[in-house]
């Protein structure tokens, strides 16, 4: 049901691993930021990282995005170190990053275009179609982000990321500023996708329930400086998963009740 | 004749009218009341300055209001053709400041050890006014023409890069990590990130640059005398003691700069795309 998983550092990688971070220390000039990250994330999965804010979580994944490296340890794309971003691990980033000037299409075709070159312009253009069309935004293609409502960009974004069929897919807290109804859409949308990418996908989160409606781990950070992983949370709900269901699960309120007490008793944060 | 219109077809120009007439009336009252004030004060012999009624009472200046096309050669040509001549000065020095100033910028902007190298020299050549320009062109130059020219480049240079360089330098991060993630060839970085994400940037500095340009290339040929222009004209007639045809070429300079801005203005709503 849940588990207390005792964190050991890892030397190789298993095939089914997607994304593996070993012995991973951050530092920023003197501040440490993380400090022995150890994490192996199956192919596939849906892991969300909660924690209180600067315990490094953005940190974590700018370190799988490759903007930045680790001060020592390692990470991998499956048995790969990162060194530099790519497309293999794209990001939804928080405040959405589309392109102002180019058309909700133009947005998604850039991203398209860039990273399958090869690819005949009419195929391209059709797995713009399809993504667009994928998360309901099949009328919307000819409009710039400026006239789009904020959870119609996080839409584009998310078809963006999806479009290039990245092995990883990185969501720095894509929910945040939306508001509620719009935010259980998307999220609602944003499983139905992933189901058919079967992409592999870390995602930030400050929203514990939004963490156990999507995820199949739930990681929760210690508080920083020099933060790691305190525990992490498996979350056994079959998929595809039923908000109404998950709600009337009584394993549901356990899971929460021990994320709460994880983030607001053991790990309060110490302003 | 706005009579006889409305007896024509008043429903169209009733209709234009009550549209229109509240943001044409004020600026044509306000005009009216500054000409007319002009005129009482030139009229009370408070000052030597002729009063507008000049530009039609004196005979030479009526003319030269009347024939702007006229080319007797030499320096004695009509109004269009000073002004042309000052216009196309002031495009080429223009345009050879639009292309330094743009290329510049975004090389100053994209590159941090450059901008450091540079930006004092900038700083303190774009405090140095058009007119100190003048002597150092003439020496540096071989011809008036091009130093004129060089005059306008020197001056309108300046707001183009600078602004050039600020557009670049504040692209926001996300577009740089949209770029990187996706692994975009620099080419496509330029045109489809860089670029559009400047331009705003680029058409303020060439806003401001093109009534800078203006402003000085009447300041060199004042002082570079014997080119034919506006400027000299200007200069020339003041020589003479030819007030009222001053204040004529003053008007023109006056329209001109204001026919450039908005041609700048209307260039930039055409390619700035709308945020």
């Amino acid at each position: 049901m849940q588990t207390l998983t005792p964190v050991t550092p890892e030397t190789t990688v298993a095939p089914t691993d997607a994304l593996t971070f070993t012995d991973v220390t951050k530092r920023f000039g003197s501040l440490v930021v993380l400090d022995g990250v150890n994490l192996r994330i199956k192919s596939g999965e849906f892991i969300c990282i909660i924690g209180h804010s600067g315990c490094g979580k953005s940190t974590l994944l700018n370190l799988a995005g490759g903007f930045i490296q680790p001060s020592s340890g390692e990470v991998r794309l499956r048995d790969k170190i990162i060194t530099k971003p790519g497309p293999d691990r794209m990001v939804v980033f928080q405040n959405y990053s589309l392109l102002p000037w180019l058309t909700v299409f133009e947005n998604v075709f850039l991203a398209v275009d860039a990273v399958y070159p090869r690819k005949r312009l009419p195929e391209k253009r059709a797995m713009v179609r399809e993504y667009l069309n994928l998360v309901g935004l099949g009328e919307a293609m000819e409009k710039k982000p400026p006239q789009i409502s904020g959870g119609m960009k996080q839409r584009v974004a998310i078809a963006r990321a999806l479009a290039i069929q990245p092995q990883v897919l990185l969501l720095d807290e894509p929910f945040g500023a939306l508001d509620a109804i719009t935010k259980e859409e998307l999220q609602e949308e944003l499983l139905t996708i992933w189901n058919r990418s079967k992409a592999t996908v870390l995602m930030i989160t400050h929203d514990i329930d939004e963490a156990l409606f999507l995820a199949d781990r739930l990681v929760m950070m210690t508080n920083g400086p020099a933060a790691t992983i305190g525990e992490i949370l498996t979350i056994p709900f079959d998929r595809p998963r039923n908000r109404e269901r998950i709600l009337e699960d009584p394993r549901y309120y356990d899971l929460r009740n021990q994320a709460l007490s994880f983030l607001y008793e053991r790990f309060a944060h110490r302003e | 004749m706005v009579a006889q219109s409305q007896r024509l077809s008043p429903p169209p120009f009733q209709r234009w009218w009550q549209t229109y007439g509240p943001q044409v009336l004020p600026p044509l009252i306000g005009i009216a009341a500054f000409l007319a004030l002009w005129q009482g004060v030139s009229s009370s012999g408070l000052t030597r300055l002729p009063a507008p009624s000049t530009l039609f009472t004196d005979e030479d200046t009526r003319t030269l209001l009347l024939n702007p096309f006229f080319d007797k050669g030499g320096l004695d040509k009509g109004l269009f053709w000073q002004t042309l001549a000052s216009l196309t000065r002031v495009a080429k020095g223009y345009l050879a400041a639009a292309v330094v100033g743009i290329s510049l910028g975004i090389l100053v902007g994209v590159n941090r050890i450059i901008n450091r190298a540079l930006d004092p020299i900038f700083q303190f050549l774009r405090m140095i006014a058009p007119l100190a320009w003048v002597p150092i062109t003439l020496i540096a130059l071989p011809n008036v023409q091009m130093a004129a020219t060089f005059v306008i480049f020197i001056t309108s240079v300046w707001p183009i890069l600078i602004n050039t360089t600020v557009g670049v330098q504040q692209i926001p991060q996300d577009y740089k990590n949209v770029a990187l993630v996706l692994q975009i060839s620099p080419r496509k970085y330029f045109f489809k990130i860089l670029l559009p994400a400047a331009l705003p940037y680029i058409f303020t500095g060439l806003r401001i640059a093109i009534g800078l340009a203006w402003l000085a290339i009447i300041a060199a040929e004042i002082v570079m005398s014997g080119v034919v222009g506006i400027g000299f004209f200007i200069w020339d007639a003041y020589q003479q003691n030819y007030v009222s045809e001053v204040i004529l070429a003053v008007i023109y300079i006056g329209a001109v700069g204001l026919i450039l801005d908005r041609l700048v203005a209307w260039v930039q709503r055409l390619i700035v795309p709308e945020q």
